[in-house]
């Protein structure tokens, strides 16, 4: 029942979650008796939590489909994108994704140097892309092609914006994470933990791939 | 200091508003020190408001339903009788007190009384019916609701301080810009809606989840009880559509806060998109409501009837067929747009074939009961009452989604009352008849019988004296929202309709009276076997109320109405089965999480409604705190001793040893 306990190699369950298992005493650590473990059930809840959060992104690629060409006689996306930049900020987040993938690694072998190292530089290129992305807002707000100039750029500021908070949101949880594997060492909870966060990670990178081609590459293409 | 927020907010000349705060005040404050001189605060603490249990969520979401059906009742009240008095003449309630009222009537019978029941029954009996211990995430359980109830507190404060949308349910867009609406009632409804639905999303994840991973062994699939089916198919639209309504609200939000424009008239904003994404949500949120209604009436009708529900596999299919199709009829709720004639032509076909899977259920119902030994009891009659409506306003909607038709009736009071037909028929009764029925499971006592049946036929009767004058009032071109009017042949109409809702609010008093009897002769109603109705599925076989834990040792699963199946060899054998062992068992701790996380989202919540700066970065810092918290706790579950767990068990087991001669097999 100690958090002690839950520190053993391999083990796979405890935490607040229910308990699905049969009528036999179960300490933590254990298996259930039936039906899968807390690790699959924590990992297939937060897919169907991802699922949503893709779901909520398509309503805004959507209305962003809508309002491309409703530009107010305003700036396009050929006026205002700059593809080296963009290239950055994805070479950026896509670097990011590897570390993170590595710390994933360093968790499972429990190795300190791997772990910190690679969320480290998942943390700072993650920092550099929303670094990036701050100045390319404020260069274009600074422009008179601020969110509320037209349709077209509320729907841009919208939709990149709100990956960017995502990305935000994630180097918080990051730091987080960081701090719990110090706190607490490579406890069964805390690596489940760390799962969804790799999971949330590659998700926002899926969605700036989506993001990159269809604002960015479409938006500078010559009609 | 405080943005938009003075003394100016509080609506001191508006009698009806005042009144109406200072008894709801006293109400609060009574019960308030009622519970602290009684000294039940830590009781309540610790048994409901940090409860992970998931009956105890169940019953809470059900509570608020109860107030908050209260609350819009009593708008709906406002609203017939101010139509029947203000033909030629204003009535007694200011065009802008009316337009906040049918606002609100409509955002929070949706939302903080359809939402929350279905989501509270849903809560409350899918785990036991499956033989789980417990939902997949019940910390995560606790904060979903909490959220929904923040948002139920910021309508309600929106009475007090400040105003209500007067723009309809849906904010409909340029209306609800800034332009046009430059008060704070949009930015409640809007804010309001976002943390509840937040709490709806965590909810409709965590109940995905648990149907789909945490269930007894041997409970595949094709074995579970059809709520859950009909629960899957709801949670998975929850999980598809609210976000798509979250980020609508978004998009209002950023256009009245941060001058964006995505619906406005200028700068290219488009305001039609508002109505395509809002019913991208919204018409699947119709069958998120009407699915578990229809789960509850296929429990209902087989217990009731004494016999397995007909086409099992049938009802599985049109649910999920219904899941699916749900998503391809948005466009139905505007054929007016202008679509052209092939669009609509699609979306109306696809809204018929609807009706297809739909009729499938309602036959099976009916053979369900054809042969079968019918016992009326309230859950049987809300069940069969609904049949009746519900086939009413199933047939007025086919009739709507003909789009020449709907060309003529679209705004019109025929919409009006074909929508109350199909969720009143449909989702309410449903509701109720849930309520009637696991209500001696939850709390280990029936409702009374009696006075359950006189409310069913008040509700009945007022439901079709209130709504069928609106079909005739929408033919006489009676448009909806009307605050008043100069048309002399629709004011009778009018008035039956306001009888009608007298007949309803006489239904609700005896529901009223019915709790409270109930509660107070509990003894006399005690369910003592803990299968009141001679019930078929799983939940039947725990005590009344069941355990924190649920099953004692985990339910082995045979076939589809699992306990049915053991309670039959147990009468022919006349003995249970053997005595089980008993081990510990590991359940999770209470967590204070999902409160503290409502305290802080109400309090960013109204801080942003009023532009508190200040305090939502306050509200947003402490909210993070939390989450750290929590994610710092090391005991996350605690034991239940064997010796424990074999008590419980062993009470159930006489009781049912002792109720075996009084049952006859069933031939």
């Amino acid at each position: 029942m100690s958090a002690g306990t839950e520190a053993f190699p391999g083990g796979v369950a405890g935490g607040g979650l229910a308990r699905v298992g049969g009528g036999h005493a179960q300490a933590l650590t254990e298996e259930p008796a039936h039906g899968p473990s807390k690790r699959i059930v924590v990992a297939y809840g937060f897919w169907i939590f991802l699922i949503s959060d893709i779901i909520l992104f398509s309503a805004l690629f959507a209305s962003y489909a809508v309002l491309s060409e409703a530009t107010a006689d305003g700036p396009t996306g050929r006026d205002l994108f700059e593809l080296p930049t963009v290239a950055l900020e994805t070479a950026c987040l896509l670097l990011s994704t590897v570390f993170c993938g590595f710390a994933g690694i360093g968790a499972q072998a429990r190795r300190n140097t791997l772990y910190y190292g690679s969320m480290a530089a998942t943390f700072v290129l993650g920092a550099i892309f929303v670094a990036i992305e701050l100045h390319e807002f404020a260069t274009m707000i600074g422009a008179g092609a601020g969110p509320g100039r037209s349709a077209f750029l509320s729907a841009f500021f919208a939709l990149i914006g709100c990956h960017g908070l995502h990305v935000s949101a994630g180097l918080l949880w990051l730091l987080t994470m960081m701090a719990q594997v110090y706190a607490k060492g490579y406890r069964a909870d805390i690596r489940r933990r760390l799962l969804c966060f790799a999971l949330f990670w590659h998700t926002l990178d899926i969605i700036w791939v989506a993001l990159f081609s269809l604002v960015y590459l479409v938006g500078v293409a010559p009609r | 200091m405080w943005g938009k927020l003075s003394w100016e907010a509080v609506p001191l000349h508006e009698p009806i508003v005042m009144v109406t705060s200072a008894v709801v005040a006293i109400a609060i404050t009574a019960v308030l020190a009622w519970v602290i001189v009684k000294g039940h605060l830590p009781y309540i603490w610790k048994e409901w408001l940090s409860s992970v249990d998931h009956k105890r969520i169940g019953v809470m979401y059900i509570l608020l339903a109860l107030v908050m059906l209260l609350r819009g009742f009593a708008d709906a009240i406002m609203m017939r009788s101010q139509q029947a008095v203000a033909m030629g003449s204003a009535g007694f309630l200011p065009p802008e007190h009316y337009n906040q009222i049918f606002s609100a009537h409509g955002t929070i019978m949706i939302f903080f009384v359809a939402m929350p029941f279905v989501i509270g029954l849903m809560n409350f009996a899918v785990p036991l019916q499956l033989g789980a211990r417990d939902v997949a995430f019940p910390v995560l359980n606790s904060v979903g609701f909490w959220l929904t109830a923040t948002g139920a507190l910021l309508v309600n404060i929106s009475l007090f301080i400040g105003e209500f949308a007067r723009v309809g349910w849906l904010p409909y867009p340029p209306l609800s810009e800034l332009a046009y609406s430059p008060g704070v009632g949009v930015d409640y409804y809007l804010w309001a809606l976002q943390i509840s639905g937040a709490g709806t999303l965590l909810s409709g994840v965590n109940l995905v989840t648990t149907v789909l991973k945490v269930r007894a062994p041997g409970m595949t699939y094709l074995h579970m009880p059809i709520f859950c089916w009909t629960t899957l198919a709801s949670n998975l639209l929850i999980v598809a559509a609210f976000p798509i309504l979250t980020a609508t609200l978004a998009m209002l939000l950023l256009d009245r806060y941060l001058g964006f424009h995505f619906f406005t008239n200028e700068a290219g904003g488009n305001p039609m998109m508002f109505m395509n994404l809002i019913w991208a949500w919204g018409h699947p949120e119709v069958y998120i409501l009407v699915l578990p209604a229809f789960g509850i009436f296929s429990e209902v009708f087989a217990t009731f009837s004494g016999k397995p529900l007909f086409g099992y596999r049938s009802m599985v299919a049109a649910t999920m067929a219904i899941c699916i199709l749900s998503f391809m009829v948005w466009l139905h709720h505007f054929f007016t747009m202008g679509a052209g004639a092939d669009v609509n032509a699609i979306f109306g076909i696809a809204t018929m074939i609807i009706a297809v899977p739909t009729g499938v259920k309602i036959y099976n119902w009916l053979f369900t009961m054809y042969s079968g030994r019918v016992v009326f009891e309230p859950p049987m009659l809300w069940a069969l009452g609904f049949v009746v409506t519900f086939i009413i306003g199933g047939m007025t909607g086919v009739l709507l989604a003909v789009p020449p038709a709907d060309f003529v009736l679209h705004n019109s009071l025929f919409l009006v009352a074909h929508f109350h037909n199909v969720i009143i028929g449909g989702v309410v009764f449903g509701l109720f008849a849930g309520y009637e029925y696991w209500f001696p499971k939850a709390f280990g006592f029936r409702l009374h019988k009696g006075l359950g049946l006189a409310a069913f036929w008040f509700w009945i009767v007022g439901f079709f004296v209130a709504f069928m004058p609106l079909y005739v009032l929408g033919l006489m071109g009676m448009t909806r929202r009307m605050q008043h009017y100069d048309v002399p042949e629709w004011q009778p109409w009018l008035q039956v309709a306001a009888g009608g809702a007298a007949l309803i609010a006489i239904g609700v008093a005896l529901q009223v009276v019915q709790l409270v009897w109930s509660i107070r002769h509990r003894e006399a109603l005690r369910d003592r076997t803990g299968d009141p109705w001679n019930g078929r599925t799983l939940e039947w076989m725990t005590p009344s109320p069941p355990p924190m834990f649920n099953y004692a040792v985990m339910p082995e699963i045979e076939g589809v109405e699992a306990y049915w199946m053991r309670k039959q060899s147990a009468i022919e054998r006349q003995a249970l089965r053997p005595e089980p062992d008993y081990h510990d068992i590991h359940m999770p701790r209470n967590s204070s999480a999902g409160f503290i996380c409502a305290f802080f989202a109400a309090t960013m919540g109204f801080a942003l409604i009023w532009h508190i700066w200040w305090l939502v970065a306050l509200a947003f810092v402490g909210a993070w705190a939390v989450f750290v918290v929590v994610a710092w706790r090391d005991e996350h579950e605690e034991a239940i001793p064997a010796a424990t767990v074999a008590a419980v068990d062993r009470a159930n087991r006489a009781a049912r040893e002792a109720a075996l001669p009084t049952l006859r097999p069933v031939s």
